[in-house]
This record gives C-alpha cells, sequence and structure tokens, in this order.
C-alpha cells in the first residue's frame, strides 16, 4: 500500500463533554466528502463514530478515535479508559443502556448506540475489561476504490 | 504536486445569478456570505463557480454595490402565449400595505396584462393535507426534510449528498398548481398545453433557476419567472388605478392556512404534531443537516426547513421587511379565518392515485472531489494540510479564497500559487 494513499489520523476523546460529542465526527465526515467518498459510505462513518463518541463520553474518562482510510476501506478503533461494559451481548442488544437519569434527560442512553454502530459495519469488533475500558474496531467496506 | 487530470464529464448548471463586472468592486462581501464558498475574487472581480452555487441568493444581499443581479424574465418574455397566466407565490400578498388585500393585488395583476391569475394558496392547503398522510404511512428512515424550497434540496445534493433520500418526494405547491392550472385552462379554452403561459412572481432566485432546470422532473410547468423586486411598482400603480367594481374583496378561491406556508413553520403548525421541527436560515439548516447525517435527531420526524430566514417571506427579491411580511401573513390568516378549504377526501382520493408525488426522487449531486480517483485524491488532501499549515489561518480574503481552507483546496488543484498569499509575502519581507 503506497503510503499516500491512506489517510491516518488520530482524534482525543474527552469523557463527561456532551458540549464537544459530535466534533469527530463532523470533521471525519468533511474530510471524506472532500476526498469523494460514496456519499453513503460517509453517512456510515458519521453515524458510526458519532455512536462510539457519545459512548466515551458517556461512560469514559478518555478515548483515543483512530482512523484510517484507503480507497477500499476504512478502519476506525476506538479505545477508552472507563467502566468497561460487563455483558458485552446485552450491551448489544437494542434498546439495552446502563444510562443514568442525567444522560436520558439530555436525550442519551437510548441503548441504540452499540447496535447501531454494528448496523452500520461490515466488520465490528468490540472487547472490554471491567474497570479499565472498552475497545471497538470498526471496518467498512469503501468500495473498489473507484467511485460508482 | 500530481498532475490534474482532466473532467470525465462536464455538466452545465444553469443559474440565475449575474455579476455586472462594471458595477463589481471586488469588496468580497459576496465571497464571505456565500455558505458554499462558490465566489472567488479574481482579478478585482467577483466569480461564481458554478459547479458549487445553489442559487440561494445570499451575495445578492451581500454586495454593497448591487452588482449581483437575478436573471429572472423581462415581463414581456411571455407575449409570445396565447393565453398568459400569472402564479404568484403567496409571498406576494404580504408585501403591500395590510390594506391592500388579495383579491385587489390579483385584479392589478389582470391589469397589468395577464390574462388569468392562478393562486397558490389552495395547493398549499392540499399539500400539507397530503403531508400529513405521507408521514402517516412513511416506515423510514427519518426524519423526512421538506421539499418545497429549492435552495435546500440543491444545498443538501451538493453538501449532503448522503441525505436526499430524507426528502419527501411531494410535489412542490407552484408546480402543481401550474400543472392544473394548465390542464384545467386548456380543457375549457379549448386551448393547447402549449399555448398556455405559466409565470411564477417570486421572491426566490433558487426557484426561477428550479423552473429553468428542476431537480426532480424533466421539465417545469412554468414558462419563466418574475422577481416581486420587479413586478412591484407597475403592479403597485396597477392596484391604485383599480376601480371597486374591478374586484370583490373575498377569499373566494384563496386559502389562509396556505398563505402561511410562506412564513417558517407554516407546514409544522398545520400538522399540529410535537415531532417536527421548522428551521430557517443557513446557520441552523447547516447545524440540523449535520445532526441528522450523524442520525442525532431520534425524536424528530419531520423537518420543515427553509434557506432563507423565516421563509419564502425572507427571501432575496422580495421588498417587505422579512418580519413586517410575517405579521402581514398573520394578520391575513386573522382576516380570513383558518378554516380549511379544501375537501379532505377529495386530497386523499388523488394522494392515493399519485397526484401529490415528484415524478422523480432527488438525486445526490455532490461537489467534485479533490481528485477522481480516491487514492489520488487522499494523496492531495494531504498535500492540502501541509499547505495549509503554512498559511496564517485568519481568512483575510486578499488572495480572494474565502478562507485560508479555500485558497489551500485552489493550491492544490493548481489555480493558485502558495506565493499568492499576500499575508504570507508581508510576513517574508518583514523578517528580511
Amino acid at each position: 500500500m503506497n503510503d499516500d494513499s491512506l489517510l491516518d489520523l488520530e482524534f482525543e476523546i474527552i469523557g463527561g463533554d456532551f458540549n464537544q460529542a459530535g466534533r469527530v465526527s463532523t470533521k471525519l465526515k468533511s474530510i471524506l466528502k472532500e476526498v469523494g467518498f460514496n456519499p453513503q459510505v460517509v453517512r456510515r462513518v458519521a453515524i458510526s463514530t458519532y455512536e462510539a463518541e457519545i459512548n466515551v463520553v458517556m461512560y469514559a474518562r478518555r478515548g483515543v478515535l483512530r482512523f484510517k482510510a484507503s480507497p477500499q476501506k476504512i478502519v476506525i478503533i476506538i479505545e477508552d479508559e472507563g467502566q468497561g461494559i460487563e455483558d458485552i451481548e446485552e450491551a448489544m442488544k437494542e434498546g439495552y443502556s446502563t444510562a443514568t437519569d442525567e444522560m436520558r434527560e439530555m436525550g442519551f442512553g437510548a441503548g441504540m448506540g452499540l447496535p447501531n454502530i454494528k448496523r452500520n459495519s461490515d466488520r465490528f469488533e468490540i472487547t472490554s475489561e471491567i474497570g479499565k475500558g472498552t475497545r471497538l474496531k470498526v471496518t467498512i467496506i469503501a468500495g473498489d476504490g473507484t467511485r460508482s | 504536486m500530481l498532475e490534474m487530470e482532466p473532467e470525465a464529464e462536464n455538466i452545465r448548471y444553469y443559474h440565475t445569478l449575474k455579476i455586472l463586472e462594471e458595477k463589481c468592486q471586488g469588496r468580497m462581501r459576496c465571497m464571505r456570505k456565500c455558505p458554499t464558498q462558490a465566489i472567488r475574487v479574481r482579478g478585482g472581480k467577483a466569480h461564481i463557480l458554478e459547479e458549487l452555487c445553489i442559487d440561494c441568493g445570499e451575495c445578492i444581499n451581500a454586495c454593497p454595490e448591487g452588482a449581483i443581479v437575478p436573471l429572472t424574465e423581462p415581463v414581456e418574455q411571455t407575449s409570445k402565449f396565447k393565453c398568459r397566466v400569472a402564479i404568484p407565490s403567496p409571498v406576494l400578498y404580504s408585501q403591500f400595505s395590510v390594506d391592500i388585500h388579495p383579491p385587489e393585488i390579483i385584479a392589478g395583476l389582470k391589469k397589468l396584462g395577464f390574462d388569468y391569475v392562478w393562486d397558490v394558496s389552495l395547493v398549499c392547503e392540499a399539500i400539507s393535507e397530503a403531508l400529513r398522510l405521507y408521514l402517516e404511512e412513511h416506515a423510514g428512515p427519518w426524519p423526512v426534510i421538506s421539499s418545497f424550497c429549492p435552495a435546500v434540496i440543491r444545498f443538501i445534493q451538493v453538501k449532503y449528498p448522503g441525505l436526499t433520500e430524507h426528502i419527501i418526494p411531494l410535489e412542490v405547491p407552484r408546480e402543481l398548481a401550474a400543472k392544473e392550472m394548465k390542464l384545467e385552462l386548456s380543457e375549457k379554452l379549448n386551448f393547447p398545453l402549449e399555448e398556455i403561459g405559466a409565470v411564477y412572481l417570486t421572491s426566490c432566485p433558487a426557484k426561477a433557476v428550479s423552473i429553468r432546470q428542476p431537480a426532480e422532473k424533466e421539465k417545469s410547468w412554468f414558462d419563466g419567472s418574475i422577481s416581486i423586486v420587479d413586478i412591484y411598482n407597475p403592479l403597485l400603480s396597477a392596484i391604485m388605478s383599480l376601480g371597486e367594481e374591478e374586484y370583490k374583496d373575498d377569499l373566494d378561491g384563496l386559502s389562509a392556512i396556505g398563505m402561511g406556508w410562506k412564513v417558517i413553520g407554516g407546514t409544522c403548525s398545520f400538522l399540529e404534531t410535537g415531532n417536527c421541527v421548522a428551521v430557517s436560515g443557513i446557520v441552523e439548516l447547516t447545524k440540523i443537516l449535520d445532526d441528522i447525517e450523524k442520525s442525532k435527531l431520534r425524536e424528530v420526524k419531520y423537518v420543515e426547513a427553509s434557506f432563507c430566514l423565516e421563509g419564502c417571506i425572507g427571501g432575496p427579491l422580495a421588498v417587505e421587511n422579512a418580519y413586517v411580511a410575517r405579521v402581514k401573513t398573520i394578520r391575513l390568516e386573522d382576516r380570513y379565518g383558518k378554516q380549511p378549504r379544501i375537501q379532505k377526501e377529495k386530497v386523499r382520493k388523488l394522494y392515493r392515485k399519485g397526484h401529490y408525488f415528484l415524478e422523480r426522487r432527488i438525486q445526490p449531486r455532490p461537489i467534485k472531489p479533490l481528485h477522481p480517483d480516491i487514492a489520488k485524491a487522499i494523496a492531495l488532501m494531504k498535500e492540502k494540510e501541509k499547505i495549509y499549515n503554512l498559511l496564517p489561518r485568519v481568512d483575510c480574503g486578499l488572495c480572494g479564497c474565502p478562507t485560508c481552507l479555500v485558497f489551500a483546496e485552489d493550491v492544490v488543484k493548481g489555480l493558485l500559487n502558495i506565493s499568492d498569499c499576500v499575508y504570507n509575502s508581508i510576513r517574508k519581507e518583514r523578517s528580511r
């Protein structure tokens, strides 16, 4: 792989900062549009990174979002330092949420985050350690590198 | 730097905005105001990049010299038709003093030489009802976005191409009114369709474009448009010269509910449900589209969106102040009452037959990427970042680009040279 044709970016996400949540997603979206990825691919990246950001903001002290894009595929890795997920299988169910009342008041924590990320990705891997944090790896196939 | 490959396809976009070179002083107000960054100042004159322009008309009002003008039709343009029909946007009813009522305005238009004047407000009300039916049946994706503001449609096509499927596939009132008028009059007068000329009277440059180059069908039902600014003075004189016997002051064939469409929130208040939002103006519109794109707006089902602040009454080709026009529209509603003027059952039947639907869905029209090949585009993107980091990032605009980021882009595209940055040149000069 020619290095020049690979986008490799890294962003820090601060836990508890609801005001800034979504900033990374917006930034990535505008980069991908400019590069010329298929609009639906851009949309899927926007949704999954937004949900992942929100999860970090809600449940972790801090997190890092690493973003790699080649013409063929997009890989997003989000690692956070936080409480971790006790039961991943439960957490993947739509509507399941451990959000506090306060988070719900703000319109978050509907239990759609992880399922929504999974739905918008072609490969979805999740590992978590209680008290340490969670790692998500999302792969989105962008196509054969040409525009349709 | 990478070599730019020639463009594969060159679609020409029709626009209604024209910059008068002799008037343009290159003061960059338009460039800074343009929401799609479609204006550059080169050689002291503003230029519009066709591909990016969405005809919203923000630049018209921004120009202190009045150098940007809308290219709508001269009033005589439609004289070739046997039967000339004016279809005024309901905005027109809010442009005169409160003592001048819609029936007088309609009579005034006839005096100006139109054979018929066809009202849109009834169709607005019918489409509101169709919208209610659509929302009841639609299965997603949510939220849906209103289709009646052509600048919003073009903004979505260009800047949010992934959201075109959220646009409601319902026909816009003006087109439906023109279609109904032509079919009805052609039968009544026994004229072929092509001998009936329909002219839209509008406050909106984007609608004038959408008449010439519709996003959702092959051909518009209109034959031209006239801006409210252009027709205002002759129309006012015509109204003033009307005798009392020349019009009847009633709401026959008009709908006060429909008139409310032109003020932002019009359809939302008709629907009377809690999960609708009305947004107007580019700043709020951008925020809400960003939110929809990352699926943040979960509770909202319907977004009524207008590019102009306050809705069509805030259009750049209107005469009256938008806030005053808003109050006047409310007063019209008070005066005529908010009783329904349409038969819901009839609308329901026509809805089932597809009468209210667009001929085709709105397609994305994404901005041309940095390079047709994604791998090369990524390389250019990185090059652009490098250049951007060398720039002052104060967006002074002296290079003729609206921002330093756009400058960096124009450099990687080979349109400008890094030495064209005036700020950097001065910095170098000083450090010598």
